[in-house]
């Protein structure tokens, strides 16, 4: 499984991230909270490789993921960013292939798994359009489909890294994309996603990691973390924090 | 914005395309050839025993002129757009010209430095004469490259838009150091300068076409074989790490596949400008951007239409001759201003 030891990053000068020691686990959606600049983004740039630690270590299965092969780690480790630069007019399912690209699945699986993917994310519709032609939240749903087909069917062992895959979703699909995540996590995989959104947050995280300044100021169940002081002591927010009346789960209203 | 031709029928269409274009390109010229005696020469030239003696004229325009230059264009028409290609894949924009990484002007300039310097130093010994201006170019290209490629490095990695920055930068250096030779140069040497600067086929020889042979089907051979990382870098460099690839270490193959492809092409040929540009950018709009198709056709699409460009140099003032490198700008400037105003760039 995928852990963070000790961890610290820094940009420049500046240490943007330190002292966090985490681990993901099978099965569980781990929600990153924090405000702007919080270091969420950086965590998650740690926690794939793409940014070196300047203390501490990465590891998945006792192994640094600097030391993985590259395919080999892609099989494993999942990441969706934030935006996609991709400027090219690719059909939908081309994208979504892409997923494949670490894997030697043979086309008709890969097609298969293709069109799996899509429609856990929603997106299967999209199918034969251009990307280039897709809004930015159809957008968004294909790449969480590539991200989804380069895993999939999802297990034990395998890592998703989502870097707030609901941004620039209707309140309708960001449901749905969530409720894809859990799913895809019940088949076994982590997942780590970065919300903003504290209501999301709480309906479909398993435990949250709450992000203040480059340290993690809580780390716990929905409940624990999804507390006034908490939350006022790092958002600077004001909240009245309620159950949910028909799920139970923590209900964050502004004061 | 979908392909418009399944790859299949693309390829096929490009097949023939190129055989017309080849067949054209023996035939025609100031001794235009029938149909039937090309055949036949090509066949004899080959060592197959057909026709007669009158063929022997034939034979000789067609292994001696027409043969070498028609390869000539075939190679370098080839290789032009397969480097396009890698550097429009490089920087992820259809807009990218194997130029921008100072490969173009680094030749130009050595070009300039063999021409000038050879004439000042009172010429060669007759036997290098001819390689040293495809030497200097071919070694000015690879050596700016290498500056521009240098230039980008940054704590281990290779930033693409520094990269770009410092290509004009240099661009614009060579420019000035160009401008120089020419200043200092003589009308005969300034005349050589200027032909070379806008691109000929003409004076083909097998000795020419060897080393940008070697080089092409290195090329050719390669790229292909990045095709997936190509497609995966189109997504953005992380993402390509993240799907597994080595970034850094196929952008350092890119640059050197295009130093090394563009560098030969330039120092056997002259500038030629556009083909780079507008091949890959037309064959993405016919088949879409996927590298596993693009890089063929565009290989076959860049040698036919190097090839008829060539044929309008050679046809249009005859016996007079245009340099190669104002018909591609001609057609190729106006058909980018198209591709710009109808808005799918």
């Amino acid at each position: 499984m995928l852990r963070a030891e000790n961890l610290a990053v820094q940009r420049g000068s500046r240490t943007v991230l330190s002292d966090i020691d985490l681990a993901l686990q099978p099965g569980e959606v781990l929600g990153v909270l924090g405000p702007n600049g919080a270091g969420k983004s950086t965590l998650l740039g740690a926690l794939c490789g793409e940014l070196p630690p300047s203390r501490g270590q990465v590891l998945l299965d006792q192994r640094r993921l600097g030391d993985w092969p590259g395919a080999e780690r892609a099989r494993r480790l999942a990441v969706l960013p934030q935006t996609s630069t991709l400027n090219f007019a690719f059909r939908v399912e081309e994208v979504v292939a892409m997923g494949r690209l670490p894997h030697a699945s043979g086309q008709l699986r890969d097609a298969q798994i293709v069109g799996e993917a899509l429609q856990a994310a929603d997106a299967a519709h999209l199918a034969g359009r251009s990307y280039l032609a897709l809004s930015g939240g159809e957008r968004q749903r294909v790449h969480l489909a590539r991200v989804l087909a380069q895993l999939w069917p999802g297990g034990e062992g395998q890592i998703l890294l989502l870097d707030e895959p609901t941004s620039m979703l209707d309140p309708l699909h960001q449901h749905t994309t969530l409720q894809a995540t859990r799913a895809f996590a019940e088949r076994g995989a982590a997942v780590l996603v970065i919300l903003h959104d504290l209501n999301l947050a709480a309906r479909y995280c398993d435990r949250l990691l709450l992000l203040d300044r480059g340290r993690a100021h809580a780390l716990g169940s929905p409940e624990q973390v999804l507390r006034a002081e908490p939350l006022q002591a790092v958002f600077g927010l004001e909240v009245l924090v309620q159950r949910h009346p028909q799920r139970g789960h923590p209900l964050i209203v502004a004061r | 914005m979908n392909p418009v031709i399944q790859p299949r029928s693309l390829f096929i269409a490009l097949g023939l395309l190129l055989v017309l274009a080849l067949w054209l390109s023996l035939a025609l010229g100031p001794v235009s050839l029938p149909l039937a005696d090309t055949l036949q020469a090509a066949l004899r030239l080959l060592g197959l025993p057909v026709g007669g003696v009158e063929l022997e004229q034939a034979e000789l325009i067609l292994g001696q002129i027409r043969l070498p230059r028609t390869l000539l264009g075939l190679t370098v028409g080839a290789v032009l757009a397969l480097c396009g290609v890698a550097m429009q894949g490089l920087f992820r924009n259809p807009l990218a010209d194997p130029g921008l990484v100072g490969v173009s002007s680094g030749a130009a300039l050595g070009a300039a430095v063999a021409i000038v310097g050879g004439a000042a130093l009172g010429g060669l010994p007759e036997v290098f004469a001819p390689y040293l201006l495809s030497f200097c170019a071919f070694i000015g290209g690879l050596g700016v490259t290498a500056l521009v490629y240098r230039l980008g490095r940054r704590a281990g990695e290779t930033s693409v838009a520094t990269m770009l920055l410092a290509g004009i930068a240099l661009t614009a250096l060579a420019g000035a150091a160009i401008g120089l030779f020419t200043y200092l140069a003589d009308d005969a040497t300034l005349r050589t300068l200027t032909f070379w600067n806008l691109g000929s086929l003409n004076g083909a020889s097998y000795q020419r076409l060897w080393p940008l042979l070697l080089v092409t089907i290195a090329v050719a051979l390669w790229l292909p074989r990045r095709a997936r990382a190509l497609n995966a870098l189109l997504l953005g460099e992380s993402e390509a790490r993240h799907l597994g690839f080595g970034v850094e270490r196929i952008k350092r193959e890119l640059v050197l596949c295009t130093a090394l492809g563009v560098g030969a092409a330039v120092a056997a040929a002259g500038m030629i400008g556009f083909i780079g540009l507008v091949v890959p950018h037309l064959m993405r709009l016919l088949v879409g951007p996927d590298h596993r198709v693009l890089l063929p056709a565009s290989a076959l699409a860049g040698a036919s239409l190097l090839l008829l460009a060539d044929l309008a140099a050679r046809l249009l003032l005859a016996p007079a001759e245009l340099p190669i490198g104002i018909v591609t700008a001609l057609l190729g400037a106006p058909f980018f201003l198209y591709l710009l105003l109808r808005g799918r760039v």
